[in-house]
């Protein structure tokens, strides 16, 4: 076998699309995180849901099939608003526990080993360091949010017909942007913290913490100011007032009440919903800014 | 030569500290040595040049291109190898090199055989497929290095490239430097404290104090120009001997009991003292070619305050 010796060679071949660079940390920690046999399960268990919904929506229109099973056409859970609000309220947690699963391992690793210098002295910025990060838990949240949210409400309007999809597209629209708001804040405030808090558990029951921490804060202060607008602490409240708007429901006493605790005239305006939302990614943000640095910078 | 590196009154303040304190000059080697003390700025200036820090005021120029300005073009063309453990301790070490070729712009398949290939180079293609939190202090010293140049960069900043290295490591690290350096095209970056391996690795030396310019060296200049000066120790006649050399009207100095301190002309060789002693029957029993090591122009410049320096290659 012939012996070559090793020399240094310059490179000189074609090069990728800038705007693609962010994609290359996503596709690795993706690999990484795929290898967890826990998340695959999980992701199944997360379909289970949406598939429930899909037969209900089949029955619904397959009289034969609910006379087959004895089941009455009234006691079915009917297709309406509230019926895309539970399938995003449920995945919506589905897409919290994931997330507090995946999250807090994103940029942890990278800091306590000090590889930033390595990412960002290569054309990739501070913004895109980020998207990339962000960009893995989209994929899998997408998986089970406003995917098959989407596909759901594309089975119902092909078996319903007659123009159903065209009259409720502002439900398709709910599920596509209210999953991404949801997916926005999640990742965002999963990427904060993992910054911040090395240990993953950590960062984890943090991400537990700032939801029940922020619902126990809104109780309070309803207790002791004797008001609702505590309710617009709650981050779980937030996002379900949001949600129910984008889908044209009161929050009334329905599925969706129930999930989210809302009563008849607890309602708090939407532009207090919308400001709290701002709040949280302008701190995440901020948060981000502040840690995510090549060198740290000791006054 | 075209300048690689334009300083352009680079002002850096980290906090209430201002580190860099206007450097002026512009450097054209093929490897270039930043030397100065712990805290003299070494560090500071890579880091401002890779965009880590943005200047107070001035600014630089790599390859023509600002640091301000183009940045990400810049980092096209940059390697850089960090003075500190830097990677991701659960990815084998080919996989993170490559996944920094790929960030680098390299596509996916060439990325994995210039990481392959890297890992070769720099002597660790046996253990590439390890754990990068598996290797030891040498080893992630070539790991580093293997990142820095797997995606061919034009330029490569090396921060303390044998840091925690032991001897035999040390001068493999030395060679691979030095082959590179000779590789057409590309230049190189060395900061250290070791004066031993800027003097082996670099063309040009920049000494910092105190955030400033303590003085420029062009080693490839120094070690040319002094050539000429030579320390003789004789035995014979040394009076005739003397007599003789000065009669060739160079400049020297009798120390006395036979040993002479001169500076040949430029029309002399040393063939001609030999021919002169043999002539006087003296014999020549050292010559030394003197010349200031690297150590010698380091010192002095600690000496003297630094003023507010600028260079120009």
């Amino acid at each position: 076998m012939a012996v070559y010796k090793r020399n240094y060679k310059p490179y000189e071949g074609r090069l990728t699309a800038d705007w693609s660079r962010f994609l290359v940390p996503a596709r690795y920690a993706l690999e990484t995180l795929f290898e967890s046999r826990l998340l695959i399960g999980f992701m199944v268990a997360s379909l289970i849901f949406p598939l429930f919904a899909a037969a209900i929506i089949y029955l619904h229109h397959n009289l034969g099939a609910l006379e087959a099973m004895r089941i009455s056409p009234s006691n079915l859970l009917p297709i309406d608003g509230d019926f895309f609000a539970a399938f995003l309220s449920v995945q919506g947690a589905y897409a919290f526990l994931l997330t507090a699963y995946a999250g807090p391992g994103l940029i942890s690793p990278d800091l306590s080993n000090n590889a930033l210098p390595l990412y960002l002295c290569r054309p990739i910025s501070r913004t895109e360091y980020v998207l990339s990060k962000m960009a893995v838990l989209f994929i899998p949240l997408s998986c089970i949010t406003w995917v098959p949210g989407l596909l759901l409400f594309s089975f119902q309007a092909g078996v319903q017909g007659g123009g159903w999809g065209w009259d409720h597209a502002h439900w398709a629209w709910a599920i596509f942007a209210g999953s991404w708001i949801w997916i926005g804040m999640l990742s965002l405030m999963a990427v904060a913290l993992s910054a911040w808090v090395k240990w993953k558990l950590a960062a984890s029951a943090l991400l537990f913490g700032v939801f029940f921490i922020s619902s126990a804060a809104g109780a309070m202060v309803n207790e002791v100011l004797s008001t609702r607008a505590g309710n617009i602490l709650s981050l779980g409240y937030v996002i379900g007032m949001i949600w129910a708007n984008m889908l044209q429901l009161p929050a009334k006493s329905t599925i969706f009440g129930e999930l989210f605790n809302v009563r008849r005239g607890d309602e708090v305006p939407q532009y207090m919903a919308w400001t709290m939302i701002a709040l949280v990614f302008g701190s995440c943000i901020l948060l981000l800014n502040r840690r995510l640095r090549a060198k740290e910078v000791v006054s | 030569m075209a300048p690689v590196i334009e300083l352009d009154n680079l002002v850096v303040r980290l906090g209430s500290r201002t580190i860099l304190k206007g450097l002026n000059g512009s450097l054209s080697g093929r490897a270039i040595g930043l030397l100065g003390p712990n805290g003299a700025g070494k560090s500071t200036l890579i880091n401002t040049l890779l965009g880590f820090y943005t200047p107070l005021s001035g600014t630089a120029r790599i390859f023509g291109k600002d640091i301000r300005t183009d940045a990400r073009t810049l980092r096209r063309l940059i390697g850089y190898m960090p003075e500190n453990d830097s990677f991701i301790a659960d990815m084998t070490a080919v996989r993170f090199v490559r996944m920094m070729a790929e960030l680098s712009g390299l596509p996916s398949e060439e990325a994995l055989e210039r990481a392959h290939e890297a890992f070769y180079y720099v002597g660790l293609g046996e253990a590439r497929y390890r754990n990068l939190g598996t290797y030891s202090l040498g080893m992630k010293q070539m790991a580093k290095l293997a990142q820095a140049i797997a995606h061919g960069p034009k330029l490569i900043f090396l921060d303390e490239p044998t840091n925690g290295l032991d001897p035999a490591a040390r001068v493999r690290m030395i060679k691979l430097i030095r082959e590179i350096r000779d590789t057409r095209d590309i230049h190189l970056v060395i900061s250290s404290h070791l004066l031993r391996d800027v003097e082996e690795c670099c063309e040009e030396v920049l000494i910092l104090k105190d955030g400033d310019i303590a003085a420029y060296c062009d080693l490839e200049k120094e070690r040319r120009s002094n050539l000429n000066f030579i320390e003789l120790e004789t035995y014979g006649r040394e009076g005739d001997f003397a007599e003789a050399i000065e009669g060739l009207g160079c400049d020297f100095a009798d120390l006395g009991q036979g040993h002479f301190k001169m500076v040949l002309n430029n029309d002399l060789s040393v063939a001609d003292l030999y021919r002169l002693a043999a002539e006087r029957n003296v014999q020549i029993r050292r010559l030394n070619h003197r010349h200031d090591s690297l150590e010698d122009i380091f010192l002095k410049a600690m000496e003297v305050p630094a003023a507010n320096g600028s260079v120009q290659a």
